[in-house]
């Protein structure tokens, strides 16, 4: 058996979709938090409601990495569908908590790991006398083992099940039962668990909270000041316009007129709820959409628009694994090239790439600021790993800063100049002004259209007007330049570096830890937007070799670098993908990185 | 009169102010007409230009909010799309008048989904379909409103099933549902302002011949097709709240709809027994007159109960763009509760 692992070790949770797992997984994981060490969970699902495996990984980890691990410590295997893979998935020197009924032969007989048979099944017969609540309480049953192997104080796990359950008192106690039935059968049955260990920790988790990405972006729309939004539901983009709902609901009713200040249509699909935030950003409201790859390509043609007739709107991209249909429950960074150019001619947008959930809340800000700012859709791209997990973060800041509604002149204004020109570019920086529709002055109004049109937005086909419309448009795309978040850069003079985005980056700090142990230090450039800031080809230009890793199989990032940058910088890029749907890990940088720094045949070659 | 009491409408705005640029359309097409029935119903009803959003999809109908009320705002959108703009844009700000101008392909082709849940939601707009039964710009293909037998100018008979964008509205809960005709001036203008009258969606499918790919022999939506067809259900009359009604018709000849604004709109019934307030009278009245071949044409059918998407979503008139930082954020101490920090 291996050295004990103290506070760094991952428990995967085997079991069978729509068990009732998730309760009993939040209660460990906010336990372990409970005890000062951090966790980053992972939750790896099927697209089913009942009856496909689903994992659930808890990672402990002292030194509050984020990502997910490849080294899985302690299993906990309840579905007997998946139990041959999930012994394999088992690091040497592991153990495993089980249903006791499972054979143990073969393949599942491994002389490295501790077995800790569990008769699960029979417990919950024999204790839980509601048979409809059985199926739930099981899963409370294996939280107690848990709790006993790794000696988590009861008091511990009590106060993590009282904030699960924190509407519902009776179902708390019930839960609680359970847990007690789990931890009496591991303390007279079960042996010690010998080399994983959770022990208090101080500082490491102070102040911190868990929250997933989808809530934190619906709290940076609400505070954002979004008052319009249109939906389809959409894994993984749901919840995000459902945290939006319930946030609104809560705080932006009127209490004594029942007024609401704000707009959330379900629409009939995707093609309609671009064209109501288009519509209601037209008319002045900040106004936001969420959806994920499919949802995108029926929101093209709209986007498309909005982008040429410079109307406001923000769309979250919830990523997850295409082509097409794809695997709607797993993650990728699959849609950069597809988002930054989406529409038919020469169209770019602004792309926000957050890498963490504070990002995504700050964004969720942003976005609304450079919409108007700049008058066009703008990308906020998050994944299902940072949209769907949870994750531990620093309290987010409250904003400071008034709205950047952007340039909108109003009476006033055209009382000043009412021979004003809607696609004018009178500031040098390609935006123009506008008006709002109702606004009470004769000069106010203007004809809107995706059609050829010049300075006074009238129809053109003059060859003249269009060519300087579209130069006009290229401007503004290099005023975006300097106003999207500008690239984060750790850069200590080393010779390689590496260059990520969005969810990836959790993988990058802890590869860099490794590999630093391995004797290849490396320096680090986190991209935060489309279009690219002058800064990133300074990075590469200081380094003789740049991995570009991402979550995708065609490196899409790699190739608008290819696009957009010089011979001599392209020429110092290495791509690195990763593209199994489930979310990267430190061993898909390091590796590649390794291989590279040994003067292995390798040139950017695809993992799976 | 005085002269300016001729020329002024009720908020003391000329006729010329609700006018446009220059059609680009054919010489002759019904949707000029419709531009300039518009212009009248807007101008009589007196709609302030400023709260007016012309809102329209693709084709030659779409192009037509170009053609009138130059001081309003424009939006001439997607193909199909116009109803899901126009509703984010109503959830803006609800002060705005929203007018949509459609056209058959737009609605019954290529949009009949976002149609379709317009209606659903009761979205407040005046929603016309100019109904040509045939694609203008790309030059004469047949639109689903095209009758079963028509025949196209170049050869080709229409084989499949007509939408009839009335009967589904109804269908669909619809809350007032006009037909007209392009060349009735005088049915059309009071049908349009009561549909600005009107809270909730108001669908008029005005039939308007196309001159160049849809006038000919074999076709039904041709001037002299609809002259010869047409079967008027009731004779409009639109009366400004706070007007006086006169009525000098014999008892029980006039429907009296009392609109939201406070205006009537007086059905004087050419078919006696045609009850403008009764759906499924309505439904059958539009199957028996297409099974006869004839086009019914008035008021079809309305109600005014339903609330309207801003009021079922308690919209604030006030438009959503002047709400304030600490009117949208989250105070303090309640963001630190939610986001860390309490």
């Amino acid at each position: 058996m291996g050295n004990a692992a103290v506070n760094d070790f991952t428990i995967r949770v085997a079991t069978v979709n729509g068990s009732g797992s998730q309760s009993s997984n939040l209660v460990l994981t906010n336990a372990i938090f409970r005890l000062g060490v951090p966790v980053a969970p992972k939750n790896v699902f099927p697209s089913n409601i009942e009856g496909l495996p689903t994992w659930y990984d808890i990672r402990a980890t002292s030194r509050g990495y984020r990502c997910r691990t490849q080294t899985i410590d302690l299993l906990v295997a309840l579905n007997a569908a998946t139990w041959v893979q999930d012994v394999a998935s088992v690091r040497s020197g592991g153990a495993i908590v089980y249903e006791s009924t499972y054979p143990v032969s073969g393949l599942t007989q491994r002389d490295d790991l501790a077995y800790f048979p569990v008769p699960f099944t029979e417990l919950a017969k024999a204790h839980v006398k509601d048979g409809a609540m059985r199926k739930y309480l099981t899963n409370m049953i294996y939280v107690g083992v848990i709790a006993e192997l790794l000696h988590i104080p009861e008091a511990t796990i009590e106060a993590a099940i009282g904030a699960q359950f924190k509407s519902k008192p009776k179902a708390a106690a019930a839960n609680l039962e359970a847990v007690r039935i789990g931890s009496a059968y591991a303390r007279e049955h079960l042996s010690a668990l010998e080399n994983i260990a959770v022990e208090p920790m101080t500082g490491a988790t102070d102040e911190l909270f868990f929250i997933d990405g989808n809530r934190a972006a619906a709290l940076g729309s609400l505070m954002g000041g979004c008052t319009v939004s249109a939906w389809y539901p959409i894994t993984p983009a749901s919840s995000l316009c459902e945290s939006f709902i319930s946030l609104c609901e809560k705080y932006r009713v009127d209490p004594v007129s029942g007024e609401r200040k704000y707009a959330i249509v379900q629409a009939e699909d995707e093609l309609a709820a671009i064209g109501m935030i288009v519509g209601a950003g037209w008319a002045g409201a900040r106004s936001m959409t969420a959806t994920s790859g499919p949802g995108i390509s029926l929101m093209a043609e709209y986007v498309g628009y909005a982008s040429f007739a410079e109307i406001p709107a923000v769309i979250f991209d919830v990523q997850r694994v295409g082509p097409s249909t794809g695997l709607p429950t797993r993650t990728m960074q699959g849609d950069v090239s597809f988002v930054y150019t989406l529409g038919h001619g020469d169209t770019k947008h602004p792309v926000l790439l957050p890498g963490t959930v504070e990002e995504l809340y700050e964004d969720g800000m942003a976005a609304l600021d450079l919409a108007e700012r700049l008058q066009c859709p703008v990308f906020v791209l998050s994944d299902l790993d940072l949209g769907m997990n949870s994750w531990l973060t620093k309290p987010f800041a409250f904003p400071e800063k008034p709205f950047d509604r952007g340039k909108v002149l109003g009476v006033e204004e055209l009382n000043a100049q009412p021979d004003w020109g809607r696609y004018r570019d009178v500031d040098g920086d390609g935006i123009p002004y506008r008006t709002l529709p109702g606004t009470d002055h004769p000069a106010a109004g203007y004809f809107t259209r995706g059609t050829g049109h010049d300075e006074e937005a009238k129809y053109s086909e003059n060859p003249d007007v269009w060519l300087r419309n579209l130069n006009r448009l290229a401007r503004k795309h290099d005023t975006a330049r300097t106003l999207v978040p500008q690239p984060q850069c750790e850069d200590a003079g080393h010779a390689v570096g590496i260059l990520a985005y969005g969810s990836t980056h959790h993988a990058v700090v802890e590869a860099r830890d490794l590999l630093h142990a391995a004797g290849l230090e490396t320096d680090y450039l986190r991209v935060r937007a489309l279009p690219l800031a002058a800064e990133i080809a300074e990075f590469i230009a200081r380094h003789e070799t740049v991995y570009v890793v991402e979550q995708n199989r065609d490196g899409q990032l790699y190739g608008i670098l290819r696009n957009e940058l010089l011979p001599e910088h392209i020429a110092r890029l290495r791509s690195v993908r990763h593209y199994n749907g489930v979310p990267i890990d430190a061993s898909a940088i390091v590796e590649p990185l390794l291989e590279s720094k040994n003067q292995l045949a390798h040139a950017g070659g695809a993992r799976s | 009169m005085t002269a300016s009491a001729q020329t002024l409408n009720i908020i003391g705005l000329a006729r010329d102010v609700y006018k446009g640029s220059p059609t680009t359309l054919c010489a002759g097409c019904g949707h000029n007409s419709i531009t300039n029935h518009l212009i009248k119903a807007l101008y009589e009803y007196g709609v302030p230009p400023h709260r007016l959003a012309k809102m329209s999809g693709i084709g030659c109908s779409s192009k037509t909010p170009a053609y009138f009320v130059d001081r309003a705002h424009g939006f001439n959108g997607l193909h199909g799309r116009m109803p899901s703009a126009a509703t984010g844009a109503k959830l803006a700000n609800r002060e705005l008048m929203v007018l949509g101008i459609s056209g058959d392909g737009d609605t019954a082709s290529i949009g009949l989904g976002q149609y379709c849940h317009m209606i659903r939601r009761n979205v407040d707009i005046t929603y016309i379909v100019e109904n040509n039964g045939v694609y203008g710009l790309t030059k004469g293909q047949f639109s689903a409103t095209a009758d079963v037998g028509s025949t196209l100018k170049h050869g080709g008979t229409n084989a499949y099933t007509t939408i009839d964008v009335c009967g589904l509205a109804i269908e669909l809960g619809a809350t007032f549902v006009a037909r007209s005709f392009s060349g009735d001036g005088k049915q059309l203008v009071p049908l349009l302002e009561a549909a600005f009258a009107h809270r909730g969606t108001a669908i008029l499918d005005v039939i308007s011949p196309c001159v160049t790919f849809n006038d000919h022999e074999g076709s039904t939506k041709s001037y002299a097709y609809v002259k010869e067809h047409d079967v008027l259900l009731n004779a409009p009359d639109f009366i400004h709240a706070g007007e006086e009604i006169v009525v000098d018709y014999e008892p029980g000849t006039v429907q009296d709809v009392a609109l939201d604004d406070g205006s009537h709109l007086l059905l004087r019934k050419l078919d006696r027994d045609y009850d403008a307030t009764d759906r499924l009278g309505a439904l059958r009245t539009i199957h028996e007159s297409r099974t006869r071949g004839e086009l019914v044409t008035g008021l079809l059918f309305v109600s005014g109960d339903e609330p309207d998407l801003c009021e079922r979503e308690r919209m604030p008139a006030r438009p959503l763009h002047e709400y304030k930082e600490e009117e949208l954020r989250l105070d303090r101490a309640t963001f630190a509760k939610i986001a860390g920090g309490a």
